[in-house]
């Protein structure tokens, strides 16, 4: 039997001139037990569809089933036996725990007698026991996630529609979200359908839908989608120095499809089953050695014959700009809220020109060092030099010198593109000549110029990000910070941003970043580690992987140093919750 | 509709209203910066008019008439030497109004039995204006029938006007402003707080989460209504203990009838609250929306401030969609006269249907969609 059946379904947006196709006859069979991830660029439609199956949009289809409920008629039955966790999950902040599990259910009918049971089971299984009462506005946003989860789940369903359940979520809490999702398939032979811009969270599931532009562009078992892969993909082995350059030099020679830093080396993915031929000075590299092609390989291929996209070049490295001189100095810096401590004892320094990452868990207090760093928030003791400045008191003139694309990116979504841009630049005091200057490189190399008129907030969220990213460098900073500026970015959009960002620091450009994207932690030359307001580890991602290493464990990939490191670091802390 | 579900919608509303600051500042401490601001700052009456007084020659009647206002709570008579002096006063805003008794008042007031006095006023304010014009005129009268009475002049008393004012004897404009100012303050609750939190979920994400449940969508609506409406319902409890205990308004209705109306009042304000709602999903919107089309025509358009009957025929005729006028009419019979079935009848039947359009709109569009 069948938990899902569509049988060609559309769906528009919007009247007239603004109307916008968001999905085009789209068919699909899901049988009972499956487990489906959605994948694709943004804008695609997923969210769309999971909509439409959750009965919240009205759907023009020749048949939608979704457990034997034809929709739109019988959505209101239908609810009563799925559980549907949107992208946003709408917790209610001034309830506690306790309150929100009751609240949902209340709604789907659940006795008193039965609450306390399966409350227990959803607080353990989530381990949100600790924090019953209290409020959900000040969880981390892990812990929201896993309680949204909960939330969804508190009336056994029949069928789980997940909407990016993992965006903005550390690597720890993301693998606890993935085993209780795991557990309800194989224990209630659940149906999930879930959409995600994880690829090693689509290549778990029994069954991946690529959609494009509204359309389905490939499905199959992630298995079966690599295939046509198998032979395409290869690897460049202990590359000592300078990566990140060798990267955008391959990534330039024709049919190549993709490279990512991987450990060590380069992973290199060839539009024909051939490996890549390296001359020149290339060749002291040694030959490429082939690897098995993995679903990833198959989504950016499949994407990149339909989307033309724009290799950045980098600019002439610039030794000037890379003299190791200290750009950004931080000593015992301490941030309190009250009793708690955000950031306890935190030292580091990020050196001119390189890529500085800042991990750690939800709460582990990156983005609150981060504003520290932006001088957005005083520091409650150590010292803290941006430039040789506190950036706190220093002057606007000083300030000209840092950019900042913040999580949400800060964009006037009534504001066009180019006002956004004429906005920032105006903000940061440029001439006009210099203005004008400054965005006709944003529209040129941002590749904006198609959505000058567009209004910020309808653009695709890779369009926004990069918008973002113009608007922070429309004054030419010398120090750039991001804060987590992928999170729920698809995996193409994600590579060109890196490419941009690899260029600019190229070019002499400090970045401070921090992600949740284990593998782009790769392409930072110093990465620091945080865990409850402290540093666990600093060195070169080779460095922190090293720390990790076991005898059971002789080469642990960066998310697995990631989660190792900080649960031995938690572990105690944990305990005593 | 299941009782459970319904339960636990409104529990949660309670929560969020009991935590979250802003709910409480709009349903409770507005009200009550309102009404004292209202009952004891704003005041309609003209009371201690500033008046400056011109007599070119001083006589015994000239004084008698100068007492008469100097008596009279409701001017402040200051004695200027000239007409060119007390016009400076006027200029600078030291007085309102200008009494000059010329040198021959007292040979006309003796020989034709008609002595003229010459009144200035300052017609900025055009209401008050008028107000000093009638205050004056009336003490005038009333001197010149004392002076008859006593056989003093030979001054033709004129015919006198015995006025009696009825429902409002001391004439407290603060009696009829506080009964509009409870309609006010239901507006508030009702329309303007319902619109805003609901559109908070569709802002926080929370109304995707609640309709993917199996919730009705009437229990979603009543799940806001009714939590608001025992809201607002107590703040209508506050507001008229604070009229009769505080301010001394009298109530001359049945506390039946009153709270009655109020509770026809309050499912119409939270049915336009719901209706914009519906059509505004943000709160910046919602409010905008709420303030405009809800809030400031209670304000302006129900009577409470400005009388109906001297508005523009097409302005009056758009007051019968504004329902705050039903209800102000409505509480200031209630407060002033007492039960008046030919007041209330037709104005809770005007208010009802309202009530039944706002409601039924906010049923028919509120779906448990997306689009």
């Amino acid at each position: 039997m069948d938990a899902v059946l569509v049988r060609n379904l559309s769906k528009s947006f919007g009247k007239g001139a603004g109307r916008r196709d968001a999905l085009k006859n789209i068919s699909l069979r899901l049988p009972v037990g499956s487990m489906t991830a959605i994948i694709g660029p943004d804008g695609a439609g997923k969210t769309t569809l999971l909509r439409l199956l959750a009965g919240i949009l009205t759907p023009i289809a020749d048949e939608i089933r979704v457990l034997d409920h034809a929709l739109p008629q019988e959505a209101l039955a239908l609810q009563s036996q799925i559980g549907y966790m949107p992208q946003r999950f709408g917790l209610y902040e001034d309830l506690t725990v306790e309150e929100n599990l009751d609240l949902f259910a209340s709604l789907h009918g659940i006795s008193h007698a039965m609450r306390e049971h399966r409350f227990n089971e959803l607080l353990t299984m989530t381990a949100l026991g600790p924090f019953r009462q209290r409020q959900a506005g000040q969880l981390s946003g892990g812990m929201k996630q896993k309680l949204g989860l909960a939330c969804t789940l508190i009336h056994p369903p029949q069928l789980l529609l997940l909407d990016e359940a993992s965006v903005g979520v550390d690597p720890i809490s993301r693998r606890e979200l993935w085993n209780i999702i795991h557990q309800q398939v194989i224990s209630q032979n659940v149906t999930v359908l879930l959409s995600t811009a994880y690829m090693d969270e689509a290549e778990r599931c029994d069954h991946v839908i690529l959609l494009h532009e509204g359309e389905i562009l490939a499905q199959g078992s992630p298995e079966q989608l690599a295939a046509p892969l198998q032979g395409h993909a290869f690897m460049l082995g202990d590359i000592p120095t300078a990566t990140r350059n060798l990267q955008s030099r391959i990534a330039q020679m024709p049919g190549v499809v993709d490279t990512v830093i991987q450990g060590d080396g380069l992973r290199i993915v060839m539009q024909e089953a051939q490996p890549p031929r390296l001359q020149d000075g290339l060749a002291s590299y040694g030959q490429p050695r082939a690897v098995p092609a993995r679903l990833e390989d198959a989504f950016v291929s499949l994407l990149f014959s339909r989307s033309v996209r724009h290799v950045v070049p980098l600019p002439p490295h610039r030794d000037n700009a890379h003299d190791g001189s200290t750009i950004v100095e931080v000593i015992d810096l301490c941030r309190n809220f009250g009793a708690f401590t955000a950031v306890k004892d935190v030292s580091f320094t990020v050196r001119k020109g390189e890529i500085f990452g800042l991990l750690g868990a939800n709460g582990a207090g990156k983005s609150t060092t981060f504003r520290m760093l932006c001088g957005l928030l005083p520091s409650s003791s150590g010292k803290l030099l941006v430039a040789g400045l506190d950036l706190r008191k220093a002057t606007a003139a000083a300030r000209a010198r840092i950019g900042y694309v913040s999580q949400k990116f800060a964009l006037y979504g009534a504001l066009s593109v180019q006002q956004n841009l004429s906005f920032f630049a105006t903000a940061y005091g440029l001439s006009k000549q210099h203005r004008q200057e400054r965005m006709k490189w944003a529209f040129e190399e941002l590749e904006l110029q198609e959505y000058a008129t567009m209004n910020a907030s309808t653009l695709p969220l890779g369009y926004k990000q990069r918008l973002a990213l113009a608007c922070a460098l429309m004054h030419e900073p010398d120090i750039l910070f991001l804060d987590e500026p992928t999170s729920g970015v698809d995996p193409l959009a994600r590579r060109e941003f890196w490419a941009r960002v690899n260029a600019l620091a190229e070019g002499g450009t400090t970045c401070l970043v921090t992600t949740h994207f284990m593998e782009e932690a790769e392409y930072c030359d110093h990465l620091v580690l945080m865990s409850l307001g402290e540093i666990l580890a600093q060195g070169t991602p080779s460095e922190i992987k090293a720390k990790a290493r076991r005898d059971d464990r002789p080469n642990p990939s960066m998310e697995e140093a990631f989660i190792s490191l900080i649960e031995e670091h938690e572990q105690p802390t944990r305990r005593a919750s | 509709m299941k009782w459970m579900r319904l339960s636990g919608l409104m529990r949660k509303e309670v929560y969020e209203i009991v935590r979250d600051p802003s709910s409480i500042a709009i349903a409770l401490v507005l009200p009550l910066v309102l009404l004292l601001l209202f009952g004891y700052g704003v005041s309609l009456d003209a009371r201690h008019i500033a008046i400056a007084e011109v007599v070119d020659q001083p006589t015994q009647l000239t004084a008698s008439f100068l007492a008469e206002l100097e008596s009279s709570p409701w001017f402040r008579p200051t004695i200027y030497p000239d007409r060119i002096s007390a016009e400076q006063a006027m200029m600078r805003g030291d007085a309102d109004a200008i009494l000059w008794l010329r040198s021959d008042f007292t040979r006309l007031a003796y020989r034709s039995g008609s002595a003229p006095i010459q009144l200035t006023v300052n017609g900025v304010d055009a209401n008050q204006a008028r107000m000093i014009e009638n205050y004056v005129t009336g003490a005038w009268l009333i001197w010149l029938q004392q002076q008859a009475a006593q056989g003093a002049t030979g001054i033709a008393t004129p015919v006198i006007a015995d006025t009696r004012i009825w429902f409002n004897p001391s004439l407290r404009s603060r009696d009829y402003l506080i009964p509009g100012l409870i309609a006010i303050i239901m507006t508030l609750i009702g329309a303007l707080l319902t619109a805003l939190v609901v559109a908070r979920e569709w802002e926080r994400g929370t109304m995707e989460g609640i309709m993917v449940t199996p919730v009705a969508r009437t229990e979603i609506l009543l799940g806001k209504l009714i939590p608001y409406f025992i809201m607002g319902m107590g703040g209508m409890v506050m507001s008229t203990a604070m009229a009769v205990f505080l301010f001394g308004v009298p109530l001359r209705g049945s506390l039946l009838i009153l709270f009655g109306t109020a509770a026809l009042f309050l499912l119409t304000a939270l049915g336009m609250g719901l209706v914009i709602s519906v059509l505004a999903r943000s709160q910046f919107v919602a409010a905008m929306v709420a303030i405009v089309t809800t809030f400031l025509p209670a304000f302006i358009l129900s009577g409470f401030l400005f009388d109906i009957r001297s508005m523009p025929q097409i302005i009056q005729a758009l007051t019968h969609i504004v329902a705050a006028r039903y209800f102000v009419t409505m509480l200031q019979s209630s407060f002033l006269a007492g039960d008046i079935w030919s007041v209330l009848i037709p104005n809770a039947l005007g208010m009802g249907t309202l009530c039944a359009v706002f409601l039924g709109i906010a049923l028919l569009r509120f779906h448990k969609r997306l689009d």
